[in-house]
């Protein structure tokens, strides 16, 4: 049965289940509400809810486990010397799943019997050219173990689909006669329900971690399987990065390290000044109607997504850094032979910082305590006198915060460079050139077609991984200092 | 100040600047200078970026069509002349083209234009899709065979662009897509009406094209693709943050685990995107084998992104909302849950209806997960017809494709792509303006 009219069905049972467990209730109590322990409302819940909890539960629980449970009791059936040279399981599998699927399409469209599909051995040419005809491409003939393997993929698949329905729907009604046999005036309903629903909140919060677990595991068990394949000297302290489909790649990680960080101080370069300058002026001298205006407008360099900034920096900003210094340029000097270059992906990602900059140092100098700002005019300081003196010194923690989230930010950015960097990677010190970083080469060797489990797709897990810890370390301290320093003055 | 010192100053009044107090004032003046600067470089760059957003991409919102009539030959489509839709159907978009070159032929004789271009070179100025487009409309309507037909086709992406000021006579030298000539074909029928450059809704609400033919590539199966994936964030991202926020701010206790919560909420609003999209890659396609591009997955991807964002602006409009209400709904007999549910929330509501529409805003605008997932590469050439369809079918997404024509490299394809954006940030201009105004209008302060 889809599950789609497996979830209908268990809604409708809940639904059905709040209105007779109310009824239920208030018969209970001769049909005044005032002698129930619970608003009738939450009678009705309790039945909604024992109905709805525990069947979605298990359909989601399964739904997660069920395919990995099958194909690794599936991978069981398929013979070490059936992976052909050159090949993996994954591939191998992956194959099982289509002809599988083609299957289901045949039997779906009238072209093979239910029992055909799940009983034949028809030679692998003509199982290819079979399904071939219904619209299901296959890259190769059908070995006659993948047939053997997929037909055994399908039967479990159908069982497993049998039996979740048949379990959901007896939890359904289990939850169901449970909770409405247990219905009577002096049932404490709203205790149970309220007990529920923290429950369910609980798990709402708890999906933050379950993320970033998540995250982590998906990226370690990848970058264990990369270093198993590659040497993590090589990753951490060799010096080239030439990754090579055919093998025999050197994939280091420092010449992407160089590249980011080299983008990220121009980024920095552009948007620490300016922003800071911004917040400055924002906070200390405008006036109420320029600050209302010009704030809000310097935000939406912020709201402005990322693709739009990586095509000004392809199309208009890149091209016109290389009508002024490249080749025949307005400047006359040949420095820069290609439009992406490390300062094209600096100063465009420099430009969308600058609001992150200053909207953070704007809240710090704002909470510099006025008395502060008075004792400094008392004693006859100007205003900027006041400013570099005083209050700067005193939001320093805070405005060095906020440059580390914002390098951050720049070290994790990825279409502005992707579009804008170029993709040689080497330690190059001409800003005028190009270079490439981390975050693009993720994007380039997971779009790749690359086979899964060769080293040069799985670098990018290590890559990943290593930027969250970069990023992760950057934003802690980050935090570390601006809590620290707003100890000071609450 | 001593004596001494008192008695070597000459008198003067307090009122004229000596030198260091000129100093003082000059770089107190030059300080509050460097200010209005940096204020004035950020607005400038906004105006830049919008000025160039626009200016590049206004112009993909219309485009050049030129009308034929073409006479649908029977002896060419249809030579059993049996009407039979699976010998038409045999016909391939080739057995077109003869009839597009002589349906020129006879519009020039008919016009009086003189040319030296050939019938070949002179179709060349059409789409290459022209004759899929014939194809069509006959193998739908094979009554029509035999009739002459009115279409307006659309023009080549060069005829296109030198319609638009985007292709020069000089700029085509070796270009061997186009002629000068064939410029000069088009100069004249234009002047007689027959090309024309128009409106072109299909940019909107089309789908796109191959990458040799930027002229048809439109963005609305990906806004499809977009819409499809915001549902799912919404659907998903507004209940498990509000429920999270709900847990955080008035029941965890203040112990270890919520402080590991906290900490992780915080850090996880700053996680690059592409974790997020090595995270949707390991984890929803390679694991749970999901089917990858489809907008289901993307908007998984970004709805754990969004997360942190709806959870930091819940807490807050929770937070706003003084103990007083709470105490109140307490005294009158009501639950701790109660309280929450009855009187807190609904008076957070559009504070967390803000945070929502801005972090929906976000996600609609996240590109670099996306491409980790697969919703870049393919074309997707039809609408999905229903809501699973629109969910697990392969689709793109706007960012992704303004991305994917950025990457083809063809000025034509640019022009696509800044319009894509025009009609991105109008989606997401609207949905701040929305949230602004919600805030405006429904916020309380106590």
């Amino acid at each position: 049965m889809p599950i789609l009219w497996l979830v209908l069905i268990v809604l409708a049972v809940s639904a059905a289940g709040f209105f007779l467990g109310r009824a239920r209730a208030l018969a209970s109590a001769g049909g005044s509400s005032r002698e129930l322990h619970s608003l009738p409302s939450y009678y009705g819940m309790n039945v909604a809810f024992s109905v709805l909890v525990p069947s979605l539960l298990v359909l989601a629980a399964w739904s997660l486990l069920q395919p990995v449970l099958i194909e690794s009791s599936v991978a069981k059936l398929i013979p070490a010397e059936a992976i052909a040279e050159g090949s993996n399981l994954d591939l191998v599998m992956s194959d099982v799943r289509r002809v599988a699927d083609g299957l289901d399409v045949a039997v779906a469209q009238g072209v093979m019997s239910a029992d055909e599909a799940s009983t034949t051995n028809v030679d692998g040419a003509e199982l290819r050219a079979t399904l071939g005809e219904i619209g299901v491409a296959l890259g190769a003939d059908v070995d006659e173990s993948v047939l053997t393997a997929a037909q055994a993929f399908r039967s479990k698949t159908a069982n497993a689909g049998l039996a979740l329905t048949v379990i959901v729907l007896a939890l359904t009604v289990a939850g169901f006669l449970f909770s409405y046999l247990r219905t009577n005036k002096d049932f404490r309903a709203r205790n149970v329900v309220e007990r529920g629903i923290l429950v369910l909140l609980m798990g709402a919060a708890s999906i933050a971690i379950l993320t970033t677990v998540g995250i982590v595991l998906s990226m370690v068990f990848e970058t264990k399987n990369f270093f198993g394949l590659h040497s993590w000297t090589d990753f951490f302290f060799g010096s080239t990065w030439a990754p090579n489909f055919r093998g025999d790649s050197e994939l280091s990680m420092l010449p992407l390290l160089w590249g980011t960080m080299y983008i990220s101080v121009v980024a920095l370069l552009v948007a620490v000044p300016v922003g800071l300058f911004a917040a400055v002026y924002l906070s200390e001298y405008a006036s109420k109607p320029v600050r209302s205006f010009a704030k809000p407008l310097l935000e939406i360099l912020a709201g402005i997504p990322t693709i739009v900034y990586g095509l000004f920096a392809l199309v208009t900003f890149g091209p016109f850094l290389l009508r002024m210094f490249g080749d025949g340029g307005t400047f006359g000097v040949d420095l820069m032979t290609d439009a992406r270059s490390v300062a094209t992906a600096g100063i465009v990602m420099g430009i969308m910082l600058i609001p992150f900059v200053s909207s953070l140092s704007d809240d710090i100098i704002n909470a510099v305590p006025q008395a502060m700002r008075d004792g400094s005019y008392g004693l006859g300081a100007t205003k900027s006198e006041t400013i570099k003196q005083v209050v700067l010194p005193a939001a320093l923690p805070g405005i060095v915060g906020a440059i580390l989230l914002a390098a951050s930010r720049a070290i994790g950015e990825t279409m502005i460079v992707v579009m804008g960097a170029g993709a040689i990677a080497r330690f190059a010190g001409n800003p005028l050139e190009a270079l490439t970083t981390i975050t693009t080469r993720i994007v380039s060797q997971l779009t790749g077609d690359g086979d899964f489990a060769s080293p040069e797709t799985l670098v990018a897990f290590a890559l990943g991984l290593s930027l969250f810890v970069i990023t992760l370390g950057l934003n802690v301290l980050a935090l570390y200092i601006v809590r620290k320093y707003r100890e000071q003055y609450d | 100040m001593s004596d001494s010192s008192m008695s070597n100053t000459p008198k003067t009044s307090i009122h004229t600047l000596n030198a260091r107090t000129k100093k003082r004032n000059a770089s107190e003046t030059r300080f509050k200078a460097y200010g209005i600067a940096a204020i004035a470089a950020g607005l400038m760059m906004l105006v830049v970026l919008l000025v160039t957003i626009v200016g590049n991409g206004y112009s993909a919102f219309t485009q050049t069509f030129i009308s034929l009539e073409v006479e649908l030959l029977e002896s060419k489509l249809d030579k059993k002349g049996n009407r039979n839709i699976e010998d038409i159907k045999k016909v391939s978009t080739f057995g077109y083209t003869p009839l597009l070159q002589t349906a020129f032929e006879e519009k020039v004789a008919e016009l009086g234009i003189e040319t030296e271009l050939s019938k070949k070179e002179m179709a060349g100025i059409l789409s290459k899709s022209a004759a899929a487009e014939m194809r069509n409309l006959v193998v739908e309507d094979p009554s029509q065979i035999g009739n002459k037909v009115a279409f307006t086709f659309l023009a080549n992406s060069r005829v296109d662009g030198y319609l638009k000021g985007r292709v020069t006579r000089e700029s085509i030298a070796n270009d061997k897509n186009i002629s000068v000539a064939q410029l000069d074909f088009v100069d004249q029928l234009k002047e007689q009406g027959v090309v024309v450059k128009r409106f072109n809704p299909d940019f909107i609400f089309g789908a796109d094209a191959s990458d040799q033919r930027p002229e048809a590539a439109g963005i609305g199966v990906s806004m499809a693709g977009s819409f499809f994936m915001m549902l799912v964030v919404l659907g998903l991202a507004l209940p498990i943050g509000v429920a999270a926020s709900i847990y955080l701010e008035e029941f965890a206790p203040k112990n270890w685990i919520t402080d590991i919560i906290e900490v992780n909420i915080s850090n996880l609003a700053a996680v690059p995107s592409i974790v997020f999209g090595i995270l949707g890659l390991a984890v929803f396609i390679n694991y749970m084998h999901l089917p990858q591009s489809a907008p289901l997955v993307g908007g998984l991807v970004l709805t754990l992104m969004t997360l942190p964002t709806i959870i930091i602006s819940t807490r807050a409009s929770l937070k706003a909302v003084p103990p007083s209400i709470r105490d109140a709904a307490l005294g009158l007999g009501a639950s701790k849950m109660q309280s929450v549910f009855h009187h807190v929330l609904p008076l957070a509501a559009p504070g967390i209806l803000t945070g929502t529409i801005i972090g929906l805003a976000q996600a609609l605008g996240e590109t670099a997960p996306l491409l980790l997932i697969g919703m870049i590469g393919f074309i997707a050439s039809n609408p999905p017809s229903g809501f699973a369809e629109g969910l697990l079918s392969p689709n793109s997404a706007m960012p992704a494709q303004i991305y994917e024509w950025a990457k083809r490299a063809d000025p034509a394809f640019y022009e696509r792509a800044w319009g894509g954006i025009i009609i991105l940030l109008v989606f997401l201009i609207t949905m701040n303006t929305i949230a602004v105004i919600l805030r405006r209008r429904f916020e309380r302060r106590w």
